[in-house]
């Protein structure tokens, strides 16, 4: 397990905006009636959204008694879920995978790149309070390891320098464009394609 | 190697694009109605005749999960959920069905859920694959604005929704009843079983659950027909699966290839050969973090299917191959799948709980040689407390892939680790206490 612990400074009040709102009832419609605490995790999202990034615990308060469901138990969810932040990140939050995969592909060269452009040490802001990142277990890309996570987006076959490029480009404000950094298509194997031959021709 | 007009997945590199009409060209929902309307026992026959196993790590047959479904829908409705919260490390097969081929899963839920009697589909998509779900997503729009879900659909008369519910970050949910918690909106810890989720599943209904991958190669099998697809592979080992390579070679990739392949052959054709040479080698993974890896002098001969595997004592699992060549520390490697392990339990059973995090400790001490020498048997007898006695396989999970490293590279650990036992010397050595999780405000 992962030690999970909110933050220390708290805002007093928590409430969804208009458009939280209609996204959180779409969501609620999903489920069958009576059945309104399966939205949680989708609701936390959408309080993680619209706060910077990361759930105060007002908005645990606010999100049990919107579904009518102890706090308790929207509590012991975000402190589940490793993808809930529940103290404050980066408004670009960077996440780098180091399990094992991408690890033996040179995933310490990113966590370098990291230190030096964002913090010394994760979970810390950058100077200008833009950026944070951490270390990750298995993001799901092995074939494309190492790799690392910038808010929604992968970044894929990355290495140090490419990685700082990436970097710089976030913090300078700039959207860098997501996917394999090494030029390939998806996960096809780089120019050593034996399989669905007539088919990449056929569509040239 | 498989020829290309048996693959089944035909766009997995997104060669010719993933939306609907694109999809129909490919063949996706051609003669969907057709297939319903033969009725239900002829599609659980047709997948049992095809001999598919599950290709979520456990390979069940699928036939036989979808039978345990009751015949009749008593008071309380059916449900059928898609597992998506691929997470094992090595395994990234799904993000490619999600993000290329969500027509094809579309359509195997329309049919699966037609054979196991749910009118409403969930489909569990890990968080992190966010922008892939949006995809899925989008799929599903197109899909009911041609009527092919929703109300009649495809003109079958049956009724399907289909519903996305985004996990957030535990492996965990993997594992099937953990993934029915976490729906219904608990932390994801698994459930005891008896009852299986085929009785008492979600929302305490008769629920089948099943991968993806399984589901989105149901179509294929009934149009081709089970005998298409149980005569590729070997007996109860057939069809096709997709293979992730990743690792230390020279084209990491996903490629779709008829069960049975020779390691060796989807290393050395697909992946481009181990970095450094063959010779280079020093083992690999076969199945996703939780299988024994599988030392060289195995790995010429091997055959990749569930029960060749099994008689190697390790498995197919998700078939994400991790090769892992000569530059790399194994035990390192192995210290950081059981840190791994460590940060994804859940925490509900003791043995695995605790266990985890010794395991991690002591490979941790082990790969820079602070280990005394009896703790290597020690190690050895964790990973026997662990394994089952948990309430779901993690707890075999977690402890196989050290039990591989210490039936295969046992010596080196030994050479590595000299010290008599920590008593006599009296080393000082932090890693006793788990650091990270002392509060140093306190």
């Amino acid at each position: 397990m992962s030690l999970r612990r909110p933050a220390k400074e708290q805002p007093e009040s928590f409430q969804f905006s208009s458009s939280s709102l209609d996204a959180a009832n779409k969501i609620i419609a999903k489920y069958p009636e009576g059945k309104q605490q399966s939205a949680v995790m989708a609701l936390l999202y959408i309080a993680q959204k619209q706060n910077n990034n990361w759930i105060p615990l007002a908005a645990m308060k606010y999100i049990a008694k919107f579904l009518n469901m102890p706090y308790i138990k929207v509590y012991e969810v975000a402190t589940f879920y490793s993808m809930y932040n529940l103290s404050p990140v980066g408004k670009f939050f960077v996440q780098v995978c180091t399990t094992t995969p991408c690890m033996i592909r040179g995933a310490n060269k990113l966590v370098e790149a990291c230190k030096e452009k964002i913090s010394e040490n994760e979970s810390e802001l950058s100077n200008d309070k833009s950026c944070s990142w951490i270390e990750v277990e298995c993001l799901g890309a092995c074939v494309n390891a190492p790799m690392m996570q910038i808010n929604d987006d992968y970044f894929e076959d990355l290495n140090k320098e490419k990685t700082l490029k990436i970097l710089d480009k976030v913090l300078n404000g700039e959207t860098p464009k997501p996917g394999s950094y090494r030029g390939r298509v998806n996960n096809e194997p780089e120019n050593n394609r034996k399989t669905l031959l007539d088919l990449k021709n056929a569509s040239r | 190697m498989l020829q290309d007009k048996d693959r089944i997945f035909k766009n997995l590199y997104n060669d010719l694009g993933s939306d609907v009409l694109s999809a129909q060209k490919r063949g996706d929902w051609a003669n969907t109605k057709e297939l319903i309307s033969k009725g239900r026992e002829w599609i659980i026959n047709e997948i049992k005749d095809s001999q598919l196993r599950g290709r979520g790590g456990a390979g069940f047959p699928t036939g036989l999960k979808w039978s345990f479904a009751p015949k009749e829908v008593g008071s309380r409705p059916h449900y059928l959920v898609i597992n998506g919260d691929e997470s094992e490390p090595g395994t990234c097969k799904d993000r490619d069905i999600l993000r290329f081929e969500p027509h094809k899963l579309i359509e195997g839920c329309l049919i699966a859920s037609y054979a196991v009697q749910a009118h409403v589909c969930y489909i569990y998509i890990r968080g992190e694959y966010f922008v892939d779900g949006q995809k899925l997503q989008n799929a599903i729009d197109e899909a009911y604005k041609k009527n092919l879900i929703g109300k009649n659909a495809s003109g079958t008369g049956w009724d399907l929704d289909i519903f996305i519910h985004y996990g957030a970050g535990a492996y965990i949910c993997g594992e099937e009843t953990a993934l029915l918690e976490s729906i219904e909106g608990n932390k994801g810890q698994p459930r005891l079983k008896p009852p299986f989720p085929a009785l008492i599943g979600l929302y305490g209904c008769p629920t089948i659950i099943n991968n993806v991958e399984t589901i989105a190669v149901v179509p294929t099998i009934l149009r081709r027909g089970g005998k298409w697809f149980a005569s590729l592979g070997r007996e109860k080992n057939t069809g096709t699966k997709i293979f992730c390579i990743s690792g230390n070679v020279n084209t990491p990739c996903n490629v779709e290839e008829e069960m049975n392949i020779p390691l060796k052959e989807l290393i050395e054709v697909h992946a481009g050969g181990v970095i450094g040479g063959w010779d280079n080698l020093q083992a690999v993974i076969p199945g996703g973090s939780s299988m024994p890896l599988i030392p060289k002098e195995k790995c010429e001969t091997l055959t990749m299917d569930f029960d060749s595997l099994m008689a190697e004592k390790s498995g197919l699992g998700t078939a994400g191959v991790v090769v892992i060549n000569k530059d790399q520390d194994i035990i390192k490697c192995m210290a950081r799948i059981a840190r791994f392990y460590k940060h994804e339990s859940c925490g509900q059973c003791t043995p695995c709980r605790e266990g985890s995090g010794w395991m991690w400790r002591m490979l941790e001490r082990m790969a820079k040689g602070e280990a005394s020498k009896d703790e290597v048997d020690m190690l050895s007898d964790v990973t026997k407390q662990i394994e089952g006695h948990t309430i779901c396989a993690f707890g075999e999970g977690s402890s196989w892939p050290v039990q591989g490293l210490l039936r295969h590279f046992k010596d080196e650990i030994k050479k590595r680790n000299k010290f008599d036992p920590i008593v006599k010397e009296n080393k000082n050595i932090p890693y006793l206490v788990d650091q990270h999780l002392l509060d140093k405000n306190a």
